[in-house]
């Protein structure tokens, strides 16, 4: 089990590591009028050339990279180009904010797939038909649309939710949940969608499986035999399937937070997009990329957890 | 939004081209889902190409005077926060809409599709420094890195999507190269290539046809992605902003929600339908492929249809004490059926009668699909889905099993009547501990707490011939042995003392060393705990080994039935005689097939 875990974490650093060089390299080679975008078009050569220096981008990208790595591999992952603040600052204070939307959601959509799709596949006929419907429509209807749409609903029309802004938990706990009620829905609905279909698919599938009958002849209750077994076995690949919504989340989230005005990673991203504070954005694939790696790794071992074979492989 | 999980999940096999005869576009039209949508996506198109011609204004022409003006004679849909006709920007946006998603779902399919081509036909090294490269992409969060790529690139909406494209071909990739895997040992794909047909050649005629219709079906939910994605894009203020976009046009909306809520209609509608009607097409192309490709009708056997069947035949003592007391399990003109899609019913056991005597072992013997296994599970009511019995009686002491209720028959189940499968290692739940699967039964079923439930599963283990119990019980299913694992079941079959055990092949599976001693432990515990057993097979060595009675059945009939030795002296039905007659055992042995004496290769030369 241990050496199970360790294979899996060195390969989760093996992809921090492949992300950080290829990206950074990408984004420092494309970047060479850099210093005339942050300075604007009335900037003189000089101070074009000046700006340059300052940044180091007069140097070789190698060279520029060799001194990133250093500092990244202690901690620091630079300075933003238009703030001056520390990278790592920058993102530290916003990632919380973010991790609560999309973890949230994850657990939402996990707890309401599981029982949607478990309804669909014991139940059959129409409530099968809607569920399955209703899972096309939520894949395909875009995230930020939906958001859109809710904050139209529930928001300007009705009135029971602040249409935007974000209230710190510290400061009002309700207040948190309240304002978060509405960007969570808005990201869970495709997640939900993807993975009830899959927690149809698998109950359905493990149903057939000879030993459900033979755990029936055993003379243990319908109810133990389909929540205890099938759920148990059904879960592995939903949970594969909540991961892969896991990491789409976190792109949702960026649309979302940007509808609902919530100041997460999604709203630092789409300004230093903007403004092609590439430190910044080195940082926040970084940053976003461990957070896939270590949710990857969480779900390794719920899948150990959940069906002992998969240890060994 | 789900970037990384492809809509539709696309069956990667041979069997969806082989199936398309008809042209599949054509088919598609005939479906109502796939007609509306094709319609729908068509309108998008003409709009987007004739943008110029129908579009009443110029798209980017601001008329300050005339701001959110609802829908009138000039702008059929109103005009925006800055008087720009909203119907022409609308239909201009779709030119960059579709133009976005062309260029994704071009991009990713040239990628995917033809490193899937070489890393399937040629295999090995491509393929395993593809597979990463695709691990890899897909594990990123696709928006991110486009944020990333979009930092230094620029607002270019076309390398964005191209970005995309990128991104998204592990799906394509994924999709052909299992496609190409499964093709490529084909038996036709190997005459191609003995003929002398090059690769290329090959790959074209062959290859591509199979994975054409999955490639297919892919692009459509790619370009649902793309175009939600680029409308993402263009609403966070990240694209092109010198065009007409749905995205940033809903954008504009957006901030005058409170004063022109109707402003998100139109790019909402187009942003959403476009979406949709993409997914719901992909989703249309698969049903349409897998109608065809679906498992041929099963076999209509009605009984209208069916013979008049003799009597069976039963020797006289069988007749006489049918009837007597010691009956155990009296199954009465029992019969089976399925019910079929088109809702007629497939009956597959038209009439089966048989009883079964406490302390006594009864085959039921017959070749496969005669239906003695759907006999069986008819005992147990644990029939397939779709499965049901039609019609008879099924008698186990004073009850009619056919008749109970699914709870009391859960009663039933376990404490009177228990089974031994067939396949050992199909009927042990492989995320549960050997032990965990034994003891479970004797706590609900039985009411032991959980310690005597330990202390009773081990002495079974012991007691079937498991040499390590303590080590089995803290066992997976997939660190056993199939031997071991058939022990396990026979275990978990007699621990809660049933009176009858229906035992379906239990030895088929095995090995013929391992057979024996199933068989062996089998006649022990039966011995030990006078329960009568139920044992389906299609040996009459096992029949001969074990049973004191048998049952011949044949396509859902018994034929003959009485005492094993009777009917082994004296087979009554000419059915049985020829089952009988068809085993080898008994006949002359043939001899070696070649004389023995020296070797054939140098007999006869000059020494």
């Amino acid at each position: 089990m241990l050496r199970y875990v360790l294979r899996r974490l060195g390969r989760g650093i093996v992809l921090v590591a492949v992300v950080a060089v290829t990206t950074f390299f990408l984004l420092y080679a494309g970047s060479g009028d850099i210093a005339r975008t942050i300075l604007g078009d009335a900037a003189t050569e000089e101070t074009v050339l000046r700006k340059q220096q300052e940044l180091g981008l007069d140097r070789p990208v190698s060279v520029q990279f060799g001194e990133w790595a250093l500092h990244a591999v202690q901690g620091d992952l630079g300075r933003s180009w238009f703030s001056g603040q520390p990278v790592v600052d920058a993102i530290g204070s916003r990632v919380a904010v973010t991790l609560a939307l999309v973890v949230g959601a994850t657990l939402v959509s996990a707890l309401v797939a599981v029982v949607l799709g478990v309804l669909a596949a014991r139940t059959g006929g129409w409530v099968d038909r809607v569920v399955q419907a209703g899972s096309v429509i939520g894949i395909a209807i875009p995230g930020f649309l939906l958001a859109i749409g809710l904050v139209f609903t529930f928001a300007v029309t009705l009135g029971w939710f602040r249409p935007t802004g974000y209230v710190e938990f510290a400061r009002s706990p309700g207040g948190w949940l309240a304002s978060i009620v509405l960007p969570v829905t808005a990201l869970a609905v495709s997640a939900i969608a993807g993975v009830a279909q899959q927690v149809r698919g698998s109950m359905l599938d493990v149903q057939r499986q000879d030993w459900v009958r033979t755990l029936r002849s055993r003379g243990l209750p319908e109810r133990r035999v389909v929540y205890l077994h099938v759920l148990r076995s059904a879960a592995g690949p939903a949970l594969s399937v909540l991961a892969v919504q896991f990491i789409a989340l976190i792109g949702g989230a960026v649309f979302v937070e940007q509808i609902f005005a919530i100041p997460g990673l999604g709203q630092v991203a789409v300004q230093a997009t903007g403004r092609g504070d590439i430190p910044l954005v080195l940082g926040l694939v970084i940053v976003v990329t461990v957070i896939v790696v270590v949710v990857n790794l969480v779900v390794d071992l719920l899948q150990g957890w959940l069906n002992p074979k998969v240890r060994r492989s | 939004m789900t970037l990384s999980s492809p809509p539709a999940e696309v069956p990667a096999n041979g069997s969806l081209a082989a199936s398309a005869r008809r042209p599949l576009f054509r088919r598609v039209l005939h479906n109502p889902l796939g007609a509306v949508t094709l319609v729908f996506l068509a309108l998008v198109v003409v709009a987007a190409v004739f943008a110029p011609l129908l579009a009443p204004h110029d798209p980017n022409a601001v008329d300050a005077r005339n701001v959110l003006a609802p829908p009138g004679e000039a702008h059929p849909l109103g005009t925006d926060p800055s008087g720009q006709d909203v119907l022409s920007r609308l239909l201009f946006a779709a030119r960059s809409s579709l133009l976005g998603a062309l260029t994704t779902v071009v991009v990713a399919s040239v990628l995917g599709v033809g490193a899937g081509l070489v890393a399937g036909y040629h295999g090995r090294r491509f393929e395993a420094s593809a597979s990463a490269v695709s691990d890899l992409l897909m594990a990123l969060p696709t928006v991110v890195m486009l944020l990333a790529a979009r930092s230094v690139i620029g607002p270019s909406s076309q390398a964005t999507m191209a970005i995309l494209g990128i991104m998204i071909a592990p799906a394509f990739y994924r999709v052909v190269s299992n496609a190409v895997v499964a093709v490529r040992h084909e038996l036709y794909v190997d005459a191609a290539r003995v003929s002398g047909l090059s690769d290329a050649r090959i790959i074209g005629r062959h290859v591509l046809t199979v994975v054409r219709a999955p490639a297919i079906i892919l692009a459509a939910g790619v370009g649902g992605i793309a175009i939600a994605l680029q409308a993402g894009f263009d609403f966070l203020g990240l694209g092109d902003l010198s065009r007409p976009s749905w995205g940033g046009m809903l954008n504009t909306a957006f901030s005058v929600i409170f004063r022109s809520p109707q402003q998100l209609i139109w790019p909402g509608l187009a942003i959403g339908l476009t979406c949709v009607a993409l997914i719901l097409l992909g989703n249309a192309l698969r049903d349409e492929l897998e109608r065809t490709g679906g498992p041929p009708a099963r076999r209509r056997r009605s009984p209208a249809r069916s013979r008049p069947v003799d009597e069976p035949v039963h020797s006289d003592d069988d007749r006489r004490e049918s009837t007597a007391d010691d009956s155990l399990l009296d199954v009465d003109r029992l019969s089976v059926g399925y019910d079929q899609p088109d809702g007629s019913v497939t009956v597959v056991v038209p009439e089966v009668s048989l009883t079964a005597r406490r302390g006594e072992v009864h085959g039921l013997i017959g070749e496969s699909g005669s239906g003695k296994t759907q006999t069986a599970f008819s005992v147990l009511r644990l029939l397939p889905p779709g499965g049901r019995i039609l019609g008879g009686a099924i008698r186990l002491g004073g009850q009619d099993l056919a008749r109970l209720s699914e709870r009391e028959m859960t009663e039933i189940r376990g404490r009177r009547i228990a089974y031994i499968p067939q396949e050992p290692m199909s009927n042990l739940d492989p995320t549960f501990t050997i032990g965990h699967q034994l003891a479970e039964p004797l706590r609900i079923t039985l009411g032991l707490g959980r310690a005597a439930a330990k202390e009773h599963a081990l002495t079974l283990l012991a007691r079937v011939g498991i040499p390590d119990p303590e080590r089995t019980y803290s066992c997976y299913p997939h660190q056993i042995s199939g031997g071991m694992a058939q022990r396990v079941l026979i275990a978990g079959a007699v621990s809660t003392d049933p009176d009858l055990l229906i035992a379906d092949e239990p030895t088929t599976a095995l090995d013929v060393t391992v057979q024996a001693e199933v068989l062996d432990l089998l006649r022990d515990l039966q011995s030990e705990s006078r329960m009568g057993i139920l044992l389906v097979t299609h040996n009459f060595g096992v029949v001969a080994d074990l049973c004191d009675r048998v049952s011949v059945m044949r396509e859902g009939r018994i034929v003959e039935s009485g005492s094993t030795r009777e009917v082994f002296a004296a087979p009554q039905h000419d059915y049985t005689r020829m089952l009988f007659g068809s085993i080898l055992a008994g006949t002359e042995p043939r001899g070696p097939l070649a004389e023995t004496g020296p070797d054939p290769a140098t007999k006869g030369l000059p020494a």
